[in-house]
């Protein structure tokens, strides 16, 4: 049986559209809604509701459908849960199903929750569940999450692409109603840069509800296409449709998402599905218009009952009727407007309840005039019917009919204003809150209260119905159970006023304690009625009781579209080094290093990690390895003053490095701590070549600017970051010298000329580099460096050496972790955490005490600093040299001392060398350092594992493999 | 996302700048001078307050420098910015 109209509506009647709804097949037409075709169809049961499974239909006809939740299903992972029916756009081939449902949605086990409401009360969840703790993780919670909830999340990967875009105007209007047309077109007049969306498919917004308005002497639809018309031919317009302002954030910037090809079946695939807009305005006008507000009684959520608004606009977009025989309750004229146009179009109306004794005006008398019967002072108070309606009871009558459309007035859309913070005030003639208007911020039209669709488009306007009336709360006379306030969230009167009896009194507490106004809803239909009932429970006016606080967003926004392009290797971009293609060409196994990716070991043939860093060790140690340390920060420090900027940021002396040598510089935060280190080389008198950790750069260079522009601005110094612009080859081993010097030209590499910790500028292979003579293995070491793109080129000349007898060996991060732990070389980050000194690291040698001041100098004085058993840097080596301490354990003194142990230090290196045969460890360890030679121990699971506390350092303890 | 107002640049959005903390916390001259309260008080003691702050902020995705601004902490508005080492 057809509930559409043989003509009217906004649909293309020529264009059959082929669809299926929990695998049954249907047809529509192009303009339809899936809920608009679903009802054409005679189908009003489209969910479960949340709690109670209690069938439910479509309530209203917009983005404030509480209801008719569903999950469309566009194939190959395209999975959309929790959808509108009433905003899901009808296209060929459409597949969606109801959710919440099991089996079906006319046969649903989880109903049995209806029967077992009085014990499901607000709240229920924290006093029926709470004892035993153990069963809330095992039996309390999968159970509620399994029978309550909306849709499924997909599990699938999002094959769809979502965009972003930023924009900037002078006039962005929220909602193209009425309201926002006129506003649009008012601003477009002055030449400003004009923004205008809405969420809808098209422009109009209720004016489309209107067919029957006269505006300026032309009908609705007219103004309407040449006001669309007027837009569109204009330059300084951006017309967007689809597209939902959904959230306000500081200094006007408002969140849009428009949804671009969703309602089309077969989308050209260059088009993303989603674009996040990000607009920046001058001036916001909100135009958002008003929701319809349900009237609260008993059983007044059962399918076919629906706003009288709703009724309306799908009968003049769609062509589509709601049912035969309709009651319409209502406290206000609008729904009158609703009555007359079904009536009219062949809608048998039963009766009009008004709650109001005695209402007058055009519309009660054109319902009076077409016989319908109205009775005044009515308050409908129930209904009945399990999957659709059947009956109304008014007053004692209980009146046939398959619809109820009913209408408690209208509540203005707040969401952006409120978000904003923007102020509002209580309106008591229409139980309404109006926002007010503030810097770059303007509400017109109905949200901000102003229903008369002559003032509103500064036109004289007939045949339209302003709304002139409203009720709040329970309807008079009516229980209190089963009347829905909030339809999603299936809070009921009794709930609100339960949460108020059990003390709650901040509507904000009865919000989160309830759950009312939560969800998609986000109180646009339920808000109003809801404080009206809390307020009416604690004897206080709404205003007392005020508004909870909207945040965004104003309706659901899909994760993909707040992740834009920003996911899979976009997520978060690697930064590659310039060797790293060399090295994936040559099996090397990548670790993530800050945003790096490094190359952490180079396994040949089936070797494990274990064996291919045991092997790129021995080689460094026994003959020469070859590695990329180009992730290294590096900043050129330049000006009269360098040297003196370096004296005050570093711990150590800088004055008098002579140029051409090297220092490894502590750098302090000004609470003393270690905050980062490296080598430095001087380049000339008034230039240096700094090197900070890997992770570090940013922070150091950020650091060093803070003081240099804010503590020191009489220094003239200039600073620049060259972490990307050199290439950086460390070769190190016994015949690193041998390696480079056939391809060094204008360096003197003898070690009397070029001694360890020293700096030349030459060329390696043709290319300029500056050559440090250093070392982070204790071998004999340089490191190269080149322009960026000359590392590539200069590392496979020295992969192509064979001197003395062989090529290098490749090695990675993880042996470069061992080779520096063998020598007891700290990694700030690793054996530092913040909180330790350099004293705690044994490293007080590197203060220059005579200097009158530096970062972090006069905290070293404080008394904390200096306490004796501050945890220090010690060595541990494992009573059984197979066992592998692990980084991060814990260590005490006595092992069999009761839970919870005293811990009195950490392990923050631990690696098994090759070179010593054994493990190797260290630790920051409580006055570590008059441990020395003692036993203490490291709790693990299952053994106690004993250490030794020795020096940290393990190999080569006078450095005499320096010179190689 | 606020629009913050760069001495040097005109306003620019958030995202372009990194936060600094409180301003006008100046390095004592002689850090050797001060006893160790003086010096924590320095290092740690922050005004927090509800309402007007003066607060550092470095354009450092735009011309790097650090300045200074006033902000609401309760509206988020920011009064003005000026430029580091004046006063408002």
């Amino acid at each position: 049986m057809s509930f559409r109209t043989p003509t009217g509506g906004r649909i293309d009647r020529n264009r059959v559209l082929n669809f299926t709804f929990d695998g049954r097949a249907y047809t529509g037409h192009h303009g339809d809604t899936l809920a608009s075709a679903l009802l054409a169809k005679g189908v009003h049961l489209m969910g479960r509701s949340f709690k109670y499974h209690r069938p439910r239909g479509v309530l209203a006809a917009g983005i404030e459908e509480p209801n008719a939740l569903v999950h469309v299903d566009r194939g190959g992972g395209r999975d959309a849960p929790n959808l509108r029916a009433t905003q899901v756009e009808l296209y060929e081939g459409l597949v969606a199903r109801s959710q919440n449902r099991s089996p079906s949605l006319a046969f649903d086990l989880g109903a049995v929750a209806g029967l077992l409401s009085r014990f499901l009360p607000a709240g229920f969840y924290y006093k029926t569940f709470m004892w035993p703790a153990s069963f809330w993780k095992r039996l309390y919670e999968p159970a509620i999450r399994a029978a309550a909830g909306l849709g499924r999340a997909p599990t699938a990967a999002d094959p769809d692409r979502y965009l972003h875009r930023y924009a900037h105007c002078d006039v962005l209007i929220v909602g193209a109603g009425p309201a926002g047309l006129t506003a649009a077109r008012a601003a477009a007049a002055t030449g400003q840069r004009v923004m205008i969306c809405d969420e809808q498919p098209e422009l109009g917004g209720s004016l489309r509800d209107e067919p029957g308005a006269v505006i300026g002497g032309r009908a609705s639809a007219a103004w309407l296409a040449a006001a669309t018309t007027d837009l569109a031919s204009r330059g300084n317009v951006t017309v967007l449709t689809r597209a939902t302002a959904f959230g306000w954030y500081p200094d006007n910037l408002i969140g849009i998402a428009e949804r671009v090809t969703d309602h089309i079946a077969m989308p050209d695939p260059n088009l993303p599905r989603e674009r996040l807009w990000q607009v920046r305005a001058s001036e916001v006008i909100i135009a958002t218009g008003a929701h319809e507000r349900p009237l609260v009684f008993p059983d007044n959520d059962r399918p076919g009952i629906m706003l009288a608004g709703a009724a309306r606009a799908f009968l003049h977009r769609h062509g589509v009727l709601p049912g035969r025989r309709a009651v319409v309750a209502t406290a206000c004229d609008s729904a009158y407007a609703a009555a007359l146009d079904l009536h009219a179009a062949g809608v048998t109306i039963a009766a009009i309840a008004d709650l109001r004794a005695n209402p007058t005006g055009a519309a009660i008398e054109a319902a009076r005039a077409a016989g319908i019967p109205v009775r005044t002072g009515c308050a409908i108070t129930g209904s009945t019917g399990r999957l659709r309606v059947t009956g109304a009871l008014l007053g004692s009558d209980w009146v046939a009919c398959d619809t109820i459309l009913m209408s408690a007035g209208w509540t203005p859309s707040l969401h952006l204003q409120s978000q904003s913070r923007g102020k509002l005030r209580f309106d008591a003639a229409t139980a309404s809150f109006l926002p007010m208007a503030q810097p770059g911020q303007r509400s017109v039209g109905a949200c901000a209260g102003e229903f008369d669709l002559a003032a509103i488009l500064g036109v004289p306007v007939s045949g339209a119905i302003s709304p002139n009336g409203s009720h709040t709360g329970l309807v008079p006379g009516a229980s209190a159970k089963r009347a829905f306030v909030d339809f999603q969230n299936d809070v009921t009167a009794r709930d609100l006023a339960l949460a108020t009896q059990e003390g709650f009194r901040s509507i904000e507490h009865v919000k989160r304690y309830t759950t009312t106004g939560m969800a998609t809803d986000q109180g646009k239909t339920s808000n109003i009625n809801a404080l009206a009932i809390v307020a009416g429970q604690l004897g206080n006016t709404i205003p007392e009781v005020g508004l909870t606080t909207f945040r965004p967003p104003y309706s659901p926004v899909t994760f993909g579209t707040i992740a834009g392009a920003s996911r899979g290797d976009l997520f978060d971009p690697e930064r590659r080094a310039p060797m790293h293609d060399w090295a994936a060409a040559h099996g090397a196994v990548f670790e993530d290093v800050g945003t790096w990716k490094r190359a952490w070991y180079f396994p040949r043939g089936r070797e494990t990690m274990h064996d291919a860093v045991a092997r790129e060790c021995r080689a460094v140690r026994n003959a020469v390895g070859i590695f990329d340390a180009s992730t290294l920060g590096k900043i050129e420090v330049v000006g009269p003053d360098a040297a003196e900027f370096l004296n005050r940021l570093y711990t150590n002396s800088w004055k008098k490095l002579g140029v051409g040598r090297c220092r490894y510089g502590l750098m302090l935060s000004e609470a003393g701590f270690v905050w980062d280190d490296g080598v430095v080389g001087r380049i000339a008198e008034d230039r240096f070549h700094v090197t900070t950790t890997t992770g570090g750069a940013a922070r150091v260079l950020n650091h060093m600017e803070d003081y240099l522009q804010t503590e020191f601005p009489e220094l003239l110094v200039w600073l620049t970051s060259t972490t990307e612009q050199w290439a950086v080859i460390a070769v190190q081993g016994p015949d690193a010298r041998a390696l480079i010097a056939p391809l060094v030209a204008g360096i003197d590499l003898s070690p009397e000329a070029f001694p360890h910790m020293s700096i030349r500028e030459g060329t390696i292979c043709g290319v300029p580099t500056r050559l440090f003579r250093v070392s982070f293995t204790g071998e004999l070491g340089f490191e190269i460096n080149v322009p960026a793109e000359y590392g590539p080129a200069v590392w496979e000349a020295l992969m192509a050496q064979e001197a003395p007898t062989r090529s290098p060996t490749p090695y990675g991060t993880e042996a470069m972790h061992v080779l520096r732990a063998e020598k007891g070389f700290v990694i700030v980050g690793q054996e530092t955490d913040g909180t330790v000194t350099p004293d705690d690291l044994g490293l007080s040698g590197m203060i220059a005490r005579s200097k009158p001041d530096f970062v972090g100098k006069r905290s070293l004085r404080r008394p904390d600093m200096v306490v004796a058993n501050r945890k220090q840097l010690v060595g541990l080596l494992t009573e059984k040299p197979d066992d592998l301490l692990e980084e991060g354990a814990q260590i005490v003194e006595d092992p069999r001392q009761p839970i919870p142990m005293r811990m009195i230090g950490h392990v923050t290196s631990s690696y098994p060398s090759a070179t010593l045969g054994r493990s190797i460890a260290m630790a920051l360890v409580e006055g570590g350092r008059a441990r020395m030679g003692s036993t203490l121990y490291v709790p693990m699971p299952g053994q106690d594992i004993t250490v030794r506390v020795v020096e940290p350092i393990f190999y080569d303890r006078t450095g005499a493999r320096l010179d190689g | 996302m606020l629009i913050i107002p760069c001495p040097h640049c005109g306003p620019r959005p958030e995202n372009e700048f990194r936060y600094s903390g409180e301003a006008h916390i100046a390095r004592p001259a002689d850090p050797e001078a001060t006893s160790d309260a003086e010096w924590a008080d320095f290092l740690y003691m922050r005004s927090n307050p509800k309402g007007r702050h003066a607060e550092r902020w470095r354009h450092i995705h735009g011309c790097g420098r650090f300045f200074n601004c006033i902000r609401d902490t309760v509206s988020d508005r920011i009064e003005r910015s000026y430029p580091a080492g004046t006063r408002p």
